[in-house]
């Protein structure tokens, strides 16, 4: 079973890179998109609130398909790479702006009081004072999601990105060992989420410094 | 004399100089609920006002109005002679913007009730952050700063404390030095102990006391410790329904109560 | 150039509006087999008899932390070969929406049941009710209506999730989609038309939710 593996193995790298990618630019945009939610202004609200119902309320693989199919007509043909981490990313963003959004309206607003009252600026206070207490509640809610985009990557093997699905895919066609295959690809991904839940676990130990 | 023209003496005697906090005319409204009507109050430079009155009757709004908390619906307010609210454009009062907000409010420091400590800082970064990327003084000014605000309010073995390891009077301290290292010229107090067990009162209060007799921060207490009000005030306001009822210097308003409403009050605290 | 072709659209439009019933099927039935399975992994976490108890845990963390695509090739490809029981291509993508959603839908039960305060037990057991009993006519009845709108949250994101049927061949709306758009060499309308129903119908389905949400925050 295990002479399968290097095979295997050969996908984890687009795997690994999905996620690194996708995360990346999923939390630049679950921040961006989460204060936005949060701004004075209510075109900047509205938009933001648009872009989170529609990657939130279209599935995934839709968003992908679209992505590689579709965009190519308005003359936007990006190679695969790009268009997996873009779905992924914007996926990702959608749901994290929630996260975001949830978790700075749970800092107690005495909090910002305070700030106000230090004479702190408007920037300070989100930076120096919501943001640091906000991100301990987002540590857990934001390790689910990672592990909910690690799993996504999967779907990429569709769009004939060369991941760790698509090489289980083609090996399966080559070798016709069908059970040991999959069965292998299911505990690689499961290493693989195991191994974010402990980093989650380690980062939120690291943010929760100080606070009982 | 009645009430009003003994107040008015009171307040010429004291504004030989320029007040340092004028409320004009304020008023603040909640949707339909009018909880402060047209008040005047003046506080000349130094001076301790205690703020005493029934729950509700709007003390809280009086004072977070002067912290910039809660914009009034109606009327100025001026610190140090300068408009809070507002500012002069081409002889037009329009509404100020934060940075006019900003430089204002350098003046005035805030203790609240639930102590608003920053959890994710250690004692030390509490006190200093503001100091470092406010006043833009360097880290280890900032540091002396708050080891003598620390120091004097007996926390100077508490530096890498956590606010959660601290007990809710040593939180409450760690608050008032947090707000004095910013050196305001006017500091508020709403009703800083009464989230606190009836045993760590004495500690909060002692270390306001001491400040109070140093004699030059102008200080806004709002209270229902009515024997520190005593002790600290120069004068006493009776707030009731977002007005100013009765106010004088401590021994009048406690011994001599004029108005029908601040006796009830002040008896009804007796009881209890 | 005129990118988006209306009369195009409208053409595929019944055939996608068609594949929509296999879409709604797959996601009720998935549903379903999610409910029970997900009752019974909750009732399996919270056994006394701690091999069970480890077992279900272990079941919940492997299946809710790896793809439901592969979980999906290995329902419909590998278990026949394994166990020799062959599903069809719609009871398999059923099937693999149940358990993955089951894991999901078991910790939402188990929050439920949680809440449940000690002293309802305690009442139980002083009545002497039987454990059956105890389940389903004191701690359940009171479980469930709080989830409900948690539930309708996974209710919806599998709805969403069902374009993975097509990999294993369901002839969905996403697989209608794209046998048009290779068909005729365009894409975009069927997807995008896809991409729109899924909208339509989710986000007017979750606004509800959170309305149900309020309402029994309210209470
Ligand atoms: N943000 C707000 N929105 C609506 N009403 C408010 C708000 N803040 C205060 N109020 C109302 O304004 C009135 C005055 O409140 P305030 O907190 O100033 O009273 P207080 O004198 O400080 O009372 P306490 O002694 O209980 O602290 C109350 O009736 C209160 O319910
Ligand atoms: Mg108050």
């Amino acid at each position: 079973m295990f002479e399968l593996l290097p095979a295997l193995l050969r996908g984890l790298g687009v795997t690994v890179q999905l996620t690194v990618l996708g995360s990346i630019l999923g939390f630049i945009l679950a921040f961006l998109t989460g204060l936005a939610r949060l701004s004075r202004y209510s075109p900047v609200r509205f938009i933001a609130a648009c872009y989170v119902e529609v990657f939130r309320g279209s599935s995934l693989l839709v968003q992908l398909f679209w992505m590689f199919y579709a965009l190519p007509f308005f003359g936007i043909r990006l190679p695969g790479l790009a268009v997996g981490v873009l779905a992924l990313g914007m996926n990702f963003g959608a749901y994290g702006s929630e996260i975001v959004r949830s978790s700075i309206l749970a800092i107690p607003q005495g909090q910002t009081e305070a700030a106000i009252a230090l004479n702190f600026t408007p920037f300070q206070r989100l930076w120096r004072i919501i943001l640091p207490q906000a991100w301990l509640i987002m540590i857990p809610s934001f390790g689910n999601l990672l592990i909910e985009l690690l799993k996504g990557t999967s779907l990429v093997s569709l769009i004939t990105l060369t991941d760790l699905a698509f090489q289980g895919a083609l090996l399966r066609e080559t070798t016709g060992r069908t059970i040991e295959i999959y069965s292998l690809l299911l505990i690689i991904y499961f290493i693989l989420a195991f191994f974010i839940t402990l980093s989650m676990r380690w980062l939120e130990r690291l943010a929760a410094v100080g606070r009982s | 004399m009645s009430v009003s023209q003994m107040s008015a003496a009171l307040q010429t005697d004291a504004f030989a100089e320029q007040p340092i906090v004028r409320y004009r005319k304020v008023s603040k409204s909640f949707g339909d609920l009018q909880v402060i009507k047209e008040i005047d109050l003046n506080i000349a430079p130094g001076e301790k006002v205690a703020v005493i009155g029934p729950s509700g009757s709007g003390k809280t709004t009086l004072v977070r109005m002067l912290m910039t908390l809660e914009r009034p619906s109606g009327g100025t307010i001026e610190v140090d002679g300068e408009m809070l609210w507002h500012k002069r454009v081409n002889g037009k009062l329009v509404p100020a913007d934060e940075k006019h907000l900003q430089r204002v409010r350098c003046k005035i420091g805030m203790v609240f009730q639930q102590f608003n400590l920053f959890p994710h800082m250690n004692v030390l970064r509490n006190v200093t952050e503001a100091p470092v990327h406010v006043l833009g003084l360097s880290r280890a000014e900032a540091e002396e700063r708050a080891r003598e605000m620390l120091t004097k309010v007996g926390l100077a073995d508490k530096l890498d404390a956590y606010p959660a390891k601290l007990s809710g009077g040593q939180q409450q301290r760690v608050a008032i030095a947090r707000a004095l290292v910013m050196r305001p010229k006017v500091m508020l107090f709403d009703e800083v102990t009464s989230a606190l067990d009836p045993e760590l009162v004495g500690e909060v209060l002692t270390v306001i006391k001491e400040i109070a007799a140093e004699g030059d921060m102008t200080m806004m207490l709002v209270t229902h410790e009515m024997d520190f009000a005593r002790e600290v005030a120069d004068r006493v306001i009776f707030i009731d329904n977002g007005e100013i009822m009765e106010q004088g210097p401590p021994w009048a308003i406690f011994g001599h109560p004029r108005h029908p409403r601040t006796r009830a009050f002040l008896s009804r605290f007796r009881k209890k | 150039m005129v990118i988006w072709d209306w009369e195009f659209a409208i053409k595929v439009l019944p055939d996608l509006f068609k594949a929509m019933r296999v879409t709604v099927a797959a996601t009720f039935a998935g549903f379903g087999l999610a409910l029970v399975i997900g009752l019974i992994l909750a009732l399996g976490r919270r056994a006394s008899f701690k091999p069970l108890s480890l077992l279900s845990r272990g079941i919940i963390e492997f299946i809710r932390s790896t793809p439901l695509l592969i979980q999906l090739f290995f329902i419909f490809y590998a278990l026949p070969l394994a166990t020799g029981i062959s599903l069809s291509a719609f009871q398999a993508g059923a099937l693999g929406l149940g358990l993955h959603y089951g894991t999901y839908l078991s910790e939402v039960y188990r929050a439920g049941i949680d809440a449940i305060p000690r002293g309802q037990w305690e009442a139980a057991t002083a009545l002497n009710f039987s454990r059956l009993h105890t389940w389903t006519r004191i701690i359940l009845p009171q479980a469930i209506p709080p989830i409900i709108p948690v539930m309708g949250n996974y209710l919806i994101a599998m709805f969403k999730e069902t374009p993975l049927l097509s990999t294993i061949t369901v002839v969905e709306m996403l697989q209608t989609a794209k046998i048009i758009g290779s068909e005729w060499y365009r894409y975009l309308e069927p997807f995008t038309i896809v991409g729109a129903l899924f909208l339509l119908l989710s986000y007017p389905a979750s606004v509800l939710v959170r309305r149900l949400e309020l309402r029994l925050n309210q209470r």
